[in-house]
């Protein structure tokens, strides 16, 4: 497993090591003059859990889609699963689990019919499909819903279905691309810990994600998107390390002071940032910040201590927020 | 979770459990979705496939035919009925491969987007649009074989060679369906197929030569009905059924249609691939 890419390493062997199931040299994605993704690097092993984290237009799903052999790559070298896209699609497919962006489920049919359609695929017989199927919709919590038809479900109970479809090959690679988008936090909760538990029992996950909480709990290692590039990569405490301090103040000032303050208090910290509604300051102990920016006799709306986050990471790779 | 009891791939040795040994071809698996969900809509799809046309046998053939035999003693040299089913039959097959080649696809690409969950798996865009052609296939030959068998009973069949009736119904609706689900696969909204009905297939059904002899059109207009698919369709289907068959003529229509189907295949693996793979 290589937790960091060092490409005079990697060179030597184009299909990435033998616990490599992914590995991108240089990967270019063009949609006539645009460039969406932008000469990408990345290895990714066996049980691991890699994420892709960035906001929209990143060129996060350009990658997954290259990944699952849906879109062609347009440079570079591509390997999953030690094969060729170009050549060996239908072979690569056979073994990985795709969860679209955008459900495709059959809303007419039932829920396990989604699933034995599926299942036919990958030309299982009917019999493994059904005994898979019922294994992974309780696992899917949709056990009472088998017959029922797909169409009233909530948004949580199709992505639970979706992710319990591209499960019934049983693939070694699974991919989900945004996979808690537009769910509410109860679902995506339950969805977390769904994926939680598949990571456990060793599946190798590789998710795109623009939510960094989602990010921290899910991602072994992640690689920060932003216009088609990374602009960091590393497990989520190494990039928090790097790339930010301890602990983070939020202050809040009436809407327009910020400038002024951040002036004032940027001796206080490590570093300083200005967004629209706060001003955010980078600081080993935060509290001790805190007291200094009141001894200046400085009194903010409000006031907040908090532990670094990947937001932190992004904001300070990009200037931008993950999620506007 | 990875390979719990061992049959991952579809080669793994779940398939290998089977009586039948070999893998399934891919494109015969996407053929294998349109079926289970025809599950779903095959009632109402026995009316408009199968109990429309033997009305029109009923009310044209009988019916009208009754009358039309009275004034002028057959038409084209038989019955009225004789001659009016054995067209019901290649209009019929226009119906079914035009309809299914229509809003199934706009539905497969947009609504369900069922083309995209079979692109996530082993299936490659030529095994979609195979499957899909595919199973407009089987709807063709299952709904052929029940009409003729039908008029059989009225019947009409005057020759051993009306079996070959069958293939010449599902080339005829092939050669709709294929290059019609070129086109649905273009389309980002669905109203071109209300022009599509409109403007060809109802002026088709009509005047193709399926309820009167083309010749009784004006001398001007003959040479369009003669260019129509479905003219030729009508032709091999009658000539077949009525066992007026004659080997050029009847080669010609079929070879018509099978070259219709084929570019439209053609064109379709063109329009599939651009829409699908981005």
């Amino acid at each position: 497993m290589t937790a960091h890419l060092d490409p005079s390493t990697a060179e030597p062997r184009p299909n990435g090591g033998p616990g490599t199931l992914v590995y991108a040299k240089g990967l270019v994605k063009r949609f006539g003059e645009f460039v969406a993704v932008d000469s990408i690097d990345f290895e990714i092993g066996r049980g691991e859990s890699f994420g892709f984290l960035g906001p929209n237009g990143a060129g996060k799903t350009s990658t997954m889609r290259m990944i699952s052999c849906m879109s062609p790559v347009s440079g570079g070298t591509l390997r999953v699963l030690g094969m060729d896209p170009a050549t060996d699609g239908p072979v690569i497919r056979a073994r990985i689990g795709l969860v679209p962006q955008e459900d495709s489920l059959d809303l007419e049919l039932t829920v396990l019919d989604n699933l034995m359609v599926y299942g036919r695929y990958f030309d299982l017989p009917r019999k493994v499909i059904r005994e898979r199927a019922m294994r992974l919709l309780d696992f899917a919590q949709l056990t009472e819903r088998a017959h029922d038809k797909v169409e009233p479900l909530s948004g949580g109970m199709k992505r639970r279905l979706t992710i319990a479809r591209s499960l019934v090959s049983e693939p070694d690679l699974l991919i989900l691309d945004e996979p808690t988008t537009g769910l509410d936090p109860q679902a995506r909760h339950l969805l977390w810990d769904r994926l939680y538990r598949l990571k456990q029992e060793g599946v190798t996950l590789v998710i795109t994600t623009h939510y960094m909480d989602e990010a921290e709990q899910l991602c072994d290692r992640l690689a920060v998107m932003d216009r088609g590039r990374f602009a960091a990569e590393g497990t989520p405490r190494q990039l928090i390390e790097r790339y930010s301090t301890k602990e983070v103040v939020e202050l809040r000032f009436r809407s327009g002071e910020h400038d002024a303050v951040a002036a004032r208090v940027s001796g206080l910290a490590d570093r300083a940032e200005v967004l629209p509604d706060r001003l955010l300051l980078y600081t080993a102990d935060g509290d001790g910040t805190l007291a200094r920016v009141h001894a200046m006799g400085l009194t903010p709306e409000s006031a907040l201590v908090r532990r670094s986050t990947l937001e932190d990471v992004f904001l300070r790779l990009t200037g931008r927020t993950l999620v506007d | 979770m990875t390979a719990v009891d061992g049959s991952g791939g579809p080669a793994g040795p779940g398939a290998a459990r089977r009586l039948w040994p070999w893998p399934t071809p891919l494109w015969l698996r996407g053929l294998g979705y349109f079926a289970y969900q025809y599950k779903r809509t095959w009632r109402s799809s026995i009316t408009t496939s199968f109990l429309y046309p033997v009305l029109y046998l009923a009310a044209m053939g009988v019916g009208l035919g009754s009358l039309v035999d009275k004034h002028t003693h057959h038409v084209s040299g038989v019955p009225y009925l004789d001659f009016v089913a054995p067209g019901l039959l290649a209009a019929t097959a226009m119906q079914i491969g035009a309809n299914e080649a229509m809003y199934p696809v706009m539905a497969a690409i947009k609504w369900i987007r069922t083309y995209f969950a079979m692109l996530a798996t082993p299936l490659r865009v030529v095994d979609v649009l195979r499957g899909h052609l595919g199973w407009i296939g089987v709807r063709l030959v299952t709904v052929s074989t029940i009409y003729l068998a039908v008029v059989a009973a009225f019947g009409v069949v005057r020759s051993p060679l009306a079996v070959l009736a069958l293939p010449a119904a599902v080339a005829t609706g092939l050669a709709f369906a294929a290059p019609i689900a070129a086109f649905a696969a273009t389309q980002e909204q669905d109203v071109a197929f209300t022009t599509i009905y409109r403007l060809g297939l109802i002026p088709l059904f009509l005047f193709s030569g399926t309820f009167f002899p083309v010749t009784q059109l004006p001398g001007w207009l003959r040479p369009v009905a003669y260019a129509t698919p479905l003219y030729h369709g009508v032709s091999l289907c009658r000539d077949l059924v009525l066992g007026t068959a004659s080997l050029w003529p009847s080669l010609g229509d079929a070879a018509y249609l099978v070259a219709l189907a084929g570019a439209g295949y053609w064109v379709a693996r063109r329009t599939f691939r651009r829409r699908l793979v981005v």
